[in-house]
């Protein structure tokens, strides 16, 4: 183990002295004492304060240069710890990468917590540590945020509000008014994982391995697309409803016919595994690391080559292109059996079938 | 994947497509039952790959399709009532009743969950006994042996607090009504390979000698329903009528011993309504007398309840094989996944479902350069 590992282990013992309160209070909500005992220890503690004049009502940012990115989300996952990441790490990851889908650097970070009564307190640092950690690995900080307490029963047991600023440093506009017939659809890896392993650990399924979530930023990897100058026109990450959805998004937001072929598509034997067995499709499952790139067909070879040496277990994938406005909306699938068929966009969640 | 992939190979399924297009010398209508059949027909594609002579008709083999009217309002009725724990496979939880369905309920502060087993209602009833736990037993021969196992260990644990609301339905007597019909169309069969790895095959072959129709025993993988289809349309040209088992890696003729001795025990015969078609004799399970007391209907004063279904949806058309899904007038436009008029539109096997979903496209399609 390196020294580097050591002073992680060391600094995640909580700063709240557990002996005085093993859980969250009400009390760490009212804006009293403790409350700021919390924000000082825990929060500033973890986070750090951004410069003296931040320790005010609102953060005090320094003058930036280009056009800004500015984005929301809040978390809500069941269970807060799961294989491969947990509630505090995807708060991050997902504001992050909404900015990084923008074609923006993410800079700073708001963070909101509510927490339930009675929320051990060694969890809330646990969280609060894999917030700091995923931040610094994604280059952000945590400048800003809020808290309140919400009574036993009212929550279930922390909910995570993220906002992020970002900047674009460059003139393209990356959004789906720049689609064009003939781009290639590029995605960054396998599809699947966030999705199945959060089912597994939800539902107390077991598979031969454990499936972990691909949570992670891909901020990095889009950046390193922008520098090379590659003639990026839309970015979208594969969140909630998967591949599927977003294609259709975006085939409906541009008005124009989007075909993929499933052969093209990584999706891990496990996660096949677990899908097949379920009667879920891949296509449709969440991943919280796996963005979609639309981008000049010229440029396609030269893209999946970084997004390759980025991450090279990955399987980062040329999956197909946009191939006009014929049949403006609809999104087709080659199957690896060859045929064509439509693939729409689900009405509501997937549910696990019968037989 | 391993026992996955070898079954989905493009080179090999085209191969079966030329077979099949050489063998086919005129129009023949092909009926699979099982709705996991046509989920797959749908998803891989398998009926573009088909000769435009052949055509499938897509059956009454989706459990969450054929589910009536009156038993998803029962369902709904128990899962409303505070002292209930309602336990279900996923996809009955989107299926319209009368007035609204089990998500809605859920909404409203009714405890209904996701099972993926039988075994784990039994479990929660075991872990309840305050609480009447209640499992939705829906489907064909192939659940029945796991939700009558569920109902004997139920037994055998003394549990009193444990009961299911059965719509269990058969399949032979389904494809006897629709043979016997006057407006048949249907010429061959694939029988469902699931429910005949339970049940096997003899059931069957008095059907093919007298209604001298072809059935084949198949599986749910694209090669498997592609080699299903080439066995029937070689019967058909050669004037064959047969019995024949595409699916022998888990099928067997006698099926599984043990399934059916469970199902013997737990459950008679009786008849049922499927939706949208109507009663059918001898057509399902109902639980046997010894077993009477976990009969949910009865225990929450159910039994006499009826309702009647839409007039407008010709699902039970569909599920017959007389009427293609976009020849309703209500099919994508007052009938869709988000607002489904009948059952067939509920599950994503449903005959309506899987069209709205994989085949709504306007133009000829296009293929994808490799």
């Amino acid at each position: 183990m390196t020294f580097k590992d050591d002073s992680k282990l060391f600094a995640a013992a909580c700063p709240i002295p557990l002996d005085q309160y093993p859980h969250v209070t009400l009390a760490h909500g009212g804006g009293g004492r403790l409350m700021h005992q919390l924000i000082e220890k825990c929060f500033i503690g973890a986070f750090g304060a951004l410069n003296p004049e931040s320790r005010h009502d609102a953060a005090l940012l320094p003058r930036l240069t280009g056009r800004l990115a500015f984005t929301t989300d809040s978390y809500v996952v069941h269970p807060l710890f799961f294989p491969g990441g947990d509630i505090g790490s995807m708060a991050v990851h997902g504001t992050v990468n909404d900015l990084a889908m923008a074609g923006a650097r993410p800079l700073y970070l708001s963070t909101g917590f509510i927490l339930e009564e009675g929320l051990p307190m060694e969890t809330l640092w646990r969280v609060v540590q894999s917030m700091q950690s995923a931040a610094a690995e994604a280059g952000v900080r945590i400048v800003t945020g809020d808290t309140k307490v919400v009574d036993r029963g009212k929550g279930d047991g922390l909910f995570i509000n993220t906002a992020g600023v970002g900047v674009i440093e460059h003139d393209r506009i990356i959004a789906p008014v720049s689609v064009k017939p003939g781009d290639a659809i590029l995605i960054n890896g396998d599809l699947g994982r966030h999705g199945i392993a959060i089912m597994a650990v939800r539902e107390g399924l077991e598979f031969e391995t454990t499936i972990e979530s691909d949570s992670a930023s891909v901020s990095g990897t889009v950046q390193k697309l922008i520098d090379a100058g590659i003639e990026i026109h839309c970015l979208r990450d594969l969140t909630r409803g998967g591949l599927a959805s977003t294609l259709n998004e975006i085939a409906d937001a541009t008005r124009t016919e989007i075909c993929v072929k499933e052969l093209a598509i990584a999706v891990r034997e496990d996660v096949r595994g677990a899908c097949e067995m379920l009667g879920f499709d891949p296509l449709y499952v969440a991943n919280e690391g796996r963005f979609a790139a639309f981008i000049a067909a010229s440029d396609a070879a030269r893209a999946l080559e970084i997004l390759r040496a980025d991450s090279p277990d990955s399987q980062a994938s040329i999956i197909g292109s946009v191939v006009g406005p014929s049949d403006p909306g609809l999104v087709t699938l080659t199957s690896r059996i060859g045929a064509n068929r439509v693939l729409d966009m689900l009405s509501g969640e997937q549910l696990p079938r019968i037989c | 994947m391993k026992f996955m992939d070898e079954y989905r190979d493009a080179a090999i399924a085209k191969q079966y497509a030329d077979a099949i297009r050489s063998t086919v010398t005129r129009p023949w209508n092909i009926m699979e039952i099982c709705g996991g059949q046509t989920h797959a027909i749908v998803k891989f594609g398998i009926d573009e790959l088909l000769p435009p002579d052949l055509s499938l008709v897509h059956g009454p083999g989706c459990p969450v399709c054929v589910t009536p009217l009156e038993i998803i309002d029962k369902a709904l009725s128990i899962a409303a009532r505070p002292e209930v724990i309602f336990c279900s496979f996923g996809d009955m939880l989107r299926v319209p009743g009368s007035t609204t369905d089990l998500f809605s309920v859920k909404a409203g502060g009714g405890d209904v969950r996701i099972v993926y087993s039988p075994m784990d209602a039994v479990k929660l009833a075991a872990a309840n006994p305050d609480r009447e736990v209640v499992f939705f037993a829906v489907g064909f021969e192939t659940t029945a042996p796991a939700n009558g196992m569920a109902v004997f260990q139920a037994n055998r644990l003394n549990l009193k607090n444990f009961s299911i609301l059965v719509s269990h339905v058969l399949v032979p007597p389904a494809m006897e009504a629709i043979l016997s019909s006057p407006l048949n169309c249907v010429q061959g069969f694939l029988a469902a390979g699931h429910v005949c790895t339970v049940m096997g095959f003899t059931e069957y072959e008095p059907l093919a000698t007298k209604y001298k129709i072809p059935i084949v025993v198949t599986g749910f993988e694209p090669l498997d329903i592609l080699q299903g289809i080439y066995m029937c349309v070689k019967q058909l040209e050669e004037g064959r009528a047969e019995v024949e088992n595409q699916y022998s890696r888990s099928v067997r003729r006698d099926g599984n011993f043990p399934a059916q001795e469970i199902l013997r025990q737990v459950f008679r015969i009786i008849p049922r309504k499927w939706r949208g078609v109507g009663e059918i004799p001898q057509s399902g399970f109902g639980l046997a007398e010894e077993y009477s007391s976990f009969d949910a209907e009865v225990r929450f004063g159910l039994a006499d309840y009826t309702a009647e279904e839409s007039a407008e949806c010709i699902s039970g058309l569909v599920l017959q094989g007389q009427k293609k899904p976009f020849e309703c007038p209500a099919f994508g436009t007052r009938c869709t996944p988000e607002h489904p008029l009948g059952a067939t539109m509920v599950s994503s096997e449903g005959a309506c479902a899987a069209y709205y979903l994989y085949r709504r496209r306007k133009t000829p399609s296009v293929a994808v350069s490799s």
